[in-house]
């Protein structure tokens, strides 16, 4: 294969925490693999090459581009659409960017209601001025700029055309080799707009937990409420568990670790809407009949919209609360 | 389709309803038969059980451009398939409460169990329905959905 051109692989950040880049790094010894079949043009976690090195990279000169993060500045879009302009293949790369992950559940508030709380009434802050970051600001020495902080946070493919998508919050490392793998050795990719690195199943089938076909689950309790069995499923135990709507690919390691699945895989083929999908597999699981049974089962279920759309909200059918 | 009008006499909400094949449709069929007029708001789906109603229905009304979501049903103990109606409304006690969350006034969405013969109720709460959404004036949600803010 020596004689093979490298593929030319790029990471980027947006709105990201840092830690699907660190997916990538945890390929370990793998990377040897993947140093040799690839060469890394742009990386900012790891390399230091500047956005300008990019401007003045061809079009379509990049093989792969990793996109993990959302879109929530003007910086994230622009560096989505110099990406997606230099790319053959852009994958959406972990729960961010895929459907606006954990950065996405700020679509329940708004900027000024963010930028309020964190630059004037939060705790630790001390700010009599009033001063909120701007686009713009002049000094003596010029003027300095910052991104646009945008309203609502978007999912990459809300901002550009996305080949794949990779889920997970964040990806399983070996799902990510076996990508690149299946690239490298030149295997027919999927169609276009499919997610990729996933397994045709919910996290229940791969789930090694005792289950039963009755659930009767009479109400749901915070984690610290009750003790795991740690044999039994866990939401028969009223621990809320989002594996039944939730595709695999990661190995249920969430319940392996005995912590319930958050959902970051995001819903099976052709669900638009993980959450949804929770709503009727809770309403299934339950076992009351009368209004009051229901209601107090459905109160212990503290804060539905943030436990079903954790990883989704800005992909869902209803994107964000209501102004 | 645009409303413009805001919460007035002139303006008619449209109001998506799901109703289930043997009570509530029935029941739209015969306050039709009965000459029972009422507001021209619904637009009606038929369903074959309460049960079938997915949240996901709901949320796609509202994000075409529903004003309300209304629910019909057999009553407690009347299901064709003995237990729709108990899981529809568990769904729908949820999925209130992640309506609220999401900032969607409670008038917007409704259950009612409506049997075959209650042509009346189905009037009334159809006319119900209308005035408390005609109060609360066309849906935003559409726009909202379809407009990303910078
Ligand atoms: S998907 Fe998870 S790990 Fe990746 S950037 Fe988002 S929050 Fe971090
Ligand atoms: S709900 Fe959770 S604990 Fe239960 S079988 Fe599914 S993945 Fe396992
Ligand atoms: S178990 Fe669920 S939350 Fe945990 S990594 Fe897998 S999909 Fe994500
Ligand atoms: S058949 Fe009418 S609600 Fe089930």
């Amino acid at each position: 294969m020596a004689d093979k051109p490298k593929i030319k692989l790029a990471v980027y950040w947006g709105a990201a925490c840092g830690g699907c880049c660190v997916s990538v790094l945890d390929v370990h010894e793998s990377l040897f693999t993947v140093v040799e079949h690839a060469d890394l043009v742009f990386w900012p976690i790891a390399l230091d090459v500047k956005y300008k090195d990019v401007e003045e990279m061809p079009d379509g000169n990049i093989d792969i581009t990793l996109f993990n993060g959302a879109v929530r500045t003007s910086e994230n879009e622009h560096m989505a659409k110099l990406l997606r302009k230099k790319s053959k293949i852009l994958i959406a790369y972990g729960s961010c960017a895929h459907m606006g992950g954990i950065p996405g559940l700020a679509n329940f508030s708004n900027k000024e209601e963010i930028f309020k709380r964190v630059y004037e009434t939060s705790e630790s802050i001390d700010n009599p001025n009033k001063v909120f970051p701007a686009t713009e600001t002049e000094v003596k020495e010029g003027k300095l700029t910052l991104p646009k902080f945008y309203n609502d946070v978007m999912t990459l493919n809300q901002v550009v055309d996305v080949d794949y998508y990779l889920p997970g919050c964040p990806p399983q490392t070996e799902r990510l080799v076996e990508v690149f793998m299946a690239v490298v050795t030149g295997a027919t990719l999927p169609p276009k707009g499919s997610v990729i690195g996933v397994f045709d199943r919910v996290q229940c089938d791969d789930c090694k937990r005792k289950k039963s076909d009755k659930k009767g689950i009479t109400k749901f309790y915070r984690a610290w409420e009750v003790v795991d069995d740690g044999e039994t499923c866990l939401n028969e135990q009223g621990i809320l568990c989002m594996g039944p709507a939730t595709r695999g690919g990661c190995g249920v390691r969430c319940v392996e670790g005995n912590a319930p699945c958050r959902g970051c895989y995001g819903p099976m083929e052709g669900i638009p809407d993980p959450g949804a999908k929770m709503m009727s597999a809770i309403a299934s699981m339950l076992e009351g009949k009368e209004q009051d049974e229901i209601d107090k089962a459905i109160e212990s279920v503290v804060d539905p919209a943030g436990t079903f759309y954790r990883f989704s909200l800005p992909g869902s059918i209803l994107r964000r609360k209501q102004k | 389709m645009q409303s413009t009008v805001n919460n007035n006499e002139n303006w008619t909400p449209r109001i998506v309803a799901f109703f289930c094949n043997w009570c509530t449709y029935t029941a739209s069929d015969l306050a039709g038969v009965s000459r029972l007029r009422y507001a021209p708001s619904t637009r009606v789906i038929r369903v074959m059980c309460s049960g079938r109603i997915d949240p996901e229905f709901i949320m796609e009304s509202f994000a075409k451009g529903a004003d309300g979501v209304l629910i019909g049903g057999c009553h407690p103990g009347d299901c064709h398939y003995s237990e729709g109606n108990y899981k529809c409304l568990r769904r729908f006690t949820l999925m209130q409460k992640y309506a609220e969350q999401m900032g969607i006034e409670k008038d917007r969405l409704r259950l009612e169990w409506i049997s075959a013969s209650e042509g009346k109720k189905l009037q009334e709460v159809v006319n119900d329905m209308t005035d408390h959404i005609r109060k609360l004036g066309p849906s935003k949600i559409k726009e909202v959905v379809e407009t990303i803010v910078k």
